[in-house]
């Protein structure tokens, strides 16, 4: 273990950060803002295709953000399944005798998929979006797979690898296509903004339910001399 | 002081512990969960301070946003990797390369 | 008045919990501490009126990174005491700092 001086050292080092850093904030929290940013994004809402600011924002105004945020949660993904050492999809170890909660998952599961489906809707024009919506699938197919469901879009083969790249690509297709069409890139035209934010943020919700998913399930690590997976 | 300035303050604190413990913690799983409690705090700070003056902003609860999934996707990574590792060489922590007194060159987890 | 006592002690918890979870000696209850950490997170960004925040940080940052660790955990400690048993150390095993 660290020798009490270098602890003393790392201690006094992260309080005189933290001093640093707490006075910075006070110092800014003490000065007048410098930019008029929401009255500009007030203005301008109207011509973004939603009415949430939020997803105005994130989808419209700095859509190149999360692009590159989509970019890094594929990157994520296939690190993480390149790794994944499961010896199936359909673990028998998790397959579980509870009749409880079989009984719950057949209420939970619709119901959840339907949540998402709500929060996606909502994104429009109350709080809600890709992002939550995302996360429900998610958590519908980690409960699923907690209780041993076989999963078999999980399985590394073609469906697993659209599924995780669908969303990202259609955002650079719509982006792409207005560079080469002569507008800015990740430039919606006037009339289409609302329908390409909707279909941009349903195929962006599926990716990122499939992300996350494939991420929980390439976790476990079984003995590595049994078979990998998609190996015969 | 409002509301955003006292939790940019808390951020600021929480940044702190998680500084501490992201250096001082042994555990692999433990600074990442050191890590993650930066996260939080750095996304307080910056919603906390922008929303001092105005009120509501959008634009870095957009980011904050992004910078949460960002955040879930590493530590799934790090899970990951820890676990990996924890596979291959049976310990969770770091080897340490610097010589302790008297206990040469290795430092593993249940000594 | 009642707001300002309100956020006092939402900040209160929130660097309790942050500091519990970092500091316990049991990996299971840091994990533990540390997913209340994350609604206790969610109910900050309510209070800082960004309710996308606070759905994302519920869903995300407590569920998703909840499930995640103590999958990981539980892993762990499987693990442990497979490894205890045969290398003959019969002693409870030990969490690390």
């Amino acid at each position: 273990m660290k020798s009490p001086a270098a602890r003393l050292g790392v201690l006094l080092l992260a309080l005189m950060l933290t001093a640093l850093l707490g006075r910075s904030v006070w110092q800014l929290g003490m000065l007048e803002p410098a930019s008029e940013l929401p009255q500009l994004l007030q203005e301008n809402l109207s011509a973004s295709g939603v009415e949430h600011p939020v997803t105005a924002v994130l989808l419209n105004f700095r859509s190149y953000d999360t692009l590159l945020e989509i970019a890094v949660l594929v990157i994520a993904a296939m690190a993480g399944i390149s790794m994944a050492r499961t010896r199936s999809l359909e673990d028998p170890e998790l397959r579980t005798s509870d009749t409880l909660l079989k009984a719950l998952l057949r209420w939970l599961v619709p119901l959840m998929l339907l949540l998402a489906a709500y929060l996606l809707w909502a994104g429009a024009d109350r709080p809600g979006g890709a992002f939550q919506a995302g996360a429900m699938l998610a958590a519908t197919g980690v409960l699923m797979r907690l209780t041993g469901m076989p999963l078999g879009f999980l399985r590394p083969g073609m469906l697993l690898r659209i599924g995780l790249v669908l969303g990202f690509a259609l955002f650079l297709l719509v982006g792409l296509a207005s560079a080469l069409a002569g507008e800015a890139f990740l430039a919606y035209p006037p009339g289409l903004g609302k329908a390409l934010i909707l279909s941009i943020e349903t195929l962006l919700t599926l990716s990122i339910g499939m992300i996350l998913l494939a991420l929980f399930v390439a976790a476990p690590v079984n003995n590595a001399s049994e078979p990998e997976e998609g190996e015969r | 002081m409002s509301t955003p300035l006292l939790f940019a303050l808390t951020g600021v604190l929480l940044w702190g512990i998680g500084l501490l413990g992201l250096i001082g913690l042994r555990h692999l799983l433990r600074k990442l969960l050191a890590l993650n409690v930066i996260s939080s705090a750095t996304f307080l700070i910056l919603v906390g301070l922008a929303q001092h003056h105005g009120g509501p902003d959008p634009v870095p609860q957009a980011l904050a946003l992004t910078g949460i999934v960002v955040s879930i996707a590493a530590t799934a990574l790090g899970i990951v990797l820890i676990r990996r590792y924890y596979h291959l060489t049976g310990s969770t922590a770091l080897e340490s390369t610097v010589s302790e007194e008297g206990h040469g060159g290795e430092g593993r987890s249940h000594e | 008045m009642i707001e300002v006592l309100l956020d006092l002690l939402l900040a209160l918890a929130l660097i309790s919990t942050a500091a519990a979870a970092l500091l316990s000696r049991d990996l299971f209850r840091a994990v533990v501490v540390f997913i209340a950490f994350g609604l206790l997170m969610a109910v900050c960004w309510v209070r800082l009126q960004a309710p996308d925040i606070a759905l994302a940080e519920a869903a995300i940052g407590a569920g998703l990174t909840g499930v995640l660790l103590l999958d990981a955990v539980s892993h762990f400690r499987r693990g442990r005491s497979r490894k205890g048993h045969g290398a003959g150390t019969g002693s409870v095993p030990e969490e690390e700092r």
